[in-house]
């Protein structure tokens, strides 16, 4: 059991940006965002598709970014110059995004077999496993973008974006435009979810239009256990409870299916966690609600 | 300086909900003047503010400030000219955030937020000079997150923040009333001294005429969607609970029960 130990860490680090980019949205813009189930394949398939026609690794990786950044835009002036409720904007972005992968990749998935990857650049030229080779990234990519992230939310416009998030009319009050705000929120978020599907393409060594499917309950997970298990006083704290959290979840999910889940169950396990996570509170309220009274 | 003309603003039109709430409102407010405002509720007094703060935007008429026409301006634009105090202590703060953070952003007000840290030494120093004169311990706790303060705290930092910038109207809209009869006194005589200390051109919605008649240099009353009533300077102050009453009487024909019981 003790091998998997890496490799999942490895994993927990990798999603983790997309947990942030969810956490984003979710919590400090609080806004239900479900583009990610399109920017996170849109990702996969730039990434996958600019590695096998040999544009390079950080070629990929900025295209990559940029796709995901310009699908939070759309969203974004979906719901605030249209008007159209944020969650519904996001779906649409999310439809039409299966259909612009598919351009994208020209068809269903990308195979990066005999690719040159970020992970086989750690482990042709410097000699690692892969199981220390996906650490090794998984760790360099979660720091530097929470570097960037803690020192963004501490500028004036990142502080703008949260205050939006908390109260949008004392935002408007201080003269902070919200529209321009919620648009650079998303913006930010589905580029850090984009991020993270040209790293899971490479670390599966494939990029598929389904794989989408469940990535903002697996971003939810992530949060919400990160929330519960490590608090959420400051938004430091918030931002390495969310890495946590996936880091936990991933564990999770390896034990599971280590005694013997089969892997089809993965997603209604996943949605379950959510829900007694998400139900905690109210749990642990009528626990003590029970011993008052007793 | 506010001129408004002929201010007009119907909810709903057509609609078997139509409310027309402002029907043409015509008011200068010259440099200074504090002006409270009173009227039965649905008189469109918190719709006028609005109308002014750009919540929404106006039918007919126009508005400018210090002669610029701000009728056509949105909510965040117009904010550089404009400080808000909101009836509810949740609305004028952002309660997941520091003291210190949403007095860094009211600092910022009516300039375009940037690249550079939110929060620095100077600053912090100037906000605990200026939070230790409200005299409510809050120059100790710059750090505390808004959402722990009291009602009456929220309403004096957001009064803080309203007027951290000069603005050159200050709008509060009933932003006592929410409180308890104690800290709202409080916050009233705190809002006396920024209001005549800085001389800034203000008004102020109130149920509670024993204010209204109290604070300020002039009132207004307001019935169906209309300024009705308009008295200033030596006038204003001979002026009684009684009279107020009268006058109510007079142009709106009935006195409402939260007015009554409030003064």
């Amino acid at each position: 059991m003790i091998d998997l130990l890496i490799p999942t860490v490895a994993q927990g680090l990798l999603w983790a940006l997309m947990a942030i980019g969810v956490y984003l949205t979710f919590r400090v813009l609080d806004v239900a965002d479900l583009s990610v189930e399109g920017t996170f394949p849109l990702g996969a398939a730039v990434a996958a598709t600019a590695l096998s026609a040999g544009w390079g690794i950080t070629a990929a990786f900025v295209l990559a970014t940029i796709a995901g950044a310009l699908g939070g835009v759309v969203t974004g002036l979906l719901t605030t110059k249209l008007k159209i409720p944020a969650l519904l904007a996001g779906i649409l972005t999310m439809i039409g995004l299966y259909s612009v992968n598919l351009h994208v990749m020209g068809k269903a998935n990308v195979s990066l077999l005999r690719v040159d990857t970020v992970f086989t650049f750690f482990t042709d030229s410097l000699g690692m496993t892969d199981d220390m080779a996906a650490l090794v990234v998984g760790l360099i990519a979660v720091v530097s973008v929470g570097l960037i992230l803690y020192w963004f939310f501490g500028t004036e416009l990142g502080t703008s974006l949260r205050a939006t998030g908390f109260n949008p009319q004392m935002a408007r009050a201080q003269g902070i435009n919200t529209d321009t705000m919620v648009v650079l929120g998303l913006l930010i978020s589905n580029a850090l979810v984009a991020l993270t599907g040209a790293f899971v393409a490479q670390s599966n060594g494939f990029a598929d239009v389904g794989m989408g499917v469940g990535t903002i309950v697996i971003g939810l997970a992530s949060v919400i256990i990160g929330e519960v298990l490590f608090g959420s006083r400051s938004f430091k704290n918030c931002l390495i409870s969310v890495i946590l959290g996936s880091i936990v979840y991933r564990l999770v999910i390896a034990v599971v299916l280590q005694m013997g889940m089969p892997p089809n169950d993965l997603k209604l396990f996943t949605a379950v966690l959510v829900a007694i996570a998400l139900s905690l509170p109210l749990i642990r309220s009528k626990i003590a609600e029970r011993k008052a009274r007793a | 300086m506010l001129v408004a003309t002929n201010v007009h603003k119907t909810f709903f039109p057509g609609s078997v909900n139509e409310k027309k709430a402002l029907q043409g409102v015509d008011l200068t407010l010259n440099d200074g003047d504090f002006a409270t405002v009173i009227g039965s509720n649905g008189a469109g007094k918190s719709t006028f503010l609005n109308a002014v703060a750009g919540v929404f935007p106006i039918d007919a008429g126009k508005i400018e400030i210090d002669g610029v026409d701000i009728t056509k301006m949105p909510e965040h634009v117009r904010a550089r000219y404009i400080g808000r105090v909101f009836q509810d202590p949740m609305k004028g703060t952002a309660a997941g955030m520091m003291i210190e953070e949403n007095l860094a952003m009211a600092a910022r007000r009516g300039k375009r937020p940037g690249l550079k840290w939110s929060s620095n030494s100077d600053q912090t120093e100037k906000f605990q000079k200026l939070l230790a004169e409200l005299e409510l311990g809050l120059e100790n706790r710059m750090t505390a997150h808004v959402g722990l303060l009291s009602g009456g705290q929220r309403q004096a930092v957001t009064l803080l923040m309203a007027t951290l910038v000069r603005p050159q109207l200050l709008l509060l809209d009933e932003h006592t009333a929410a409180l308890d009869p104690k800290t709202a006194e409080k916050v009233l005589r705190l809002t006396e001294k920024i209001v005549t200390g800085e001389k800034l051109t203000t008004l102020m919605i109130t149920h509670n005429m024993r204010d209204a008649l109290r604070y300020g240099n002039r009132l207004l009353m307001m019935h169906e969607g209309r300024i009705v009533v308009d008295v200033s300077g030596e006038e204003k102050k001979s002026l009684s609970v009684p009279d107020l009453l009268k006058l109510f009487e007079k142009n709106a024909g009935t006195v409402s029960d939260a007015t009554l019981l409030s003064s």
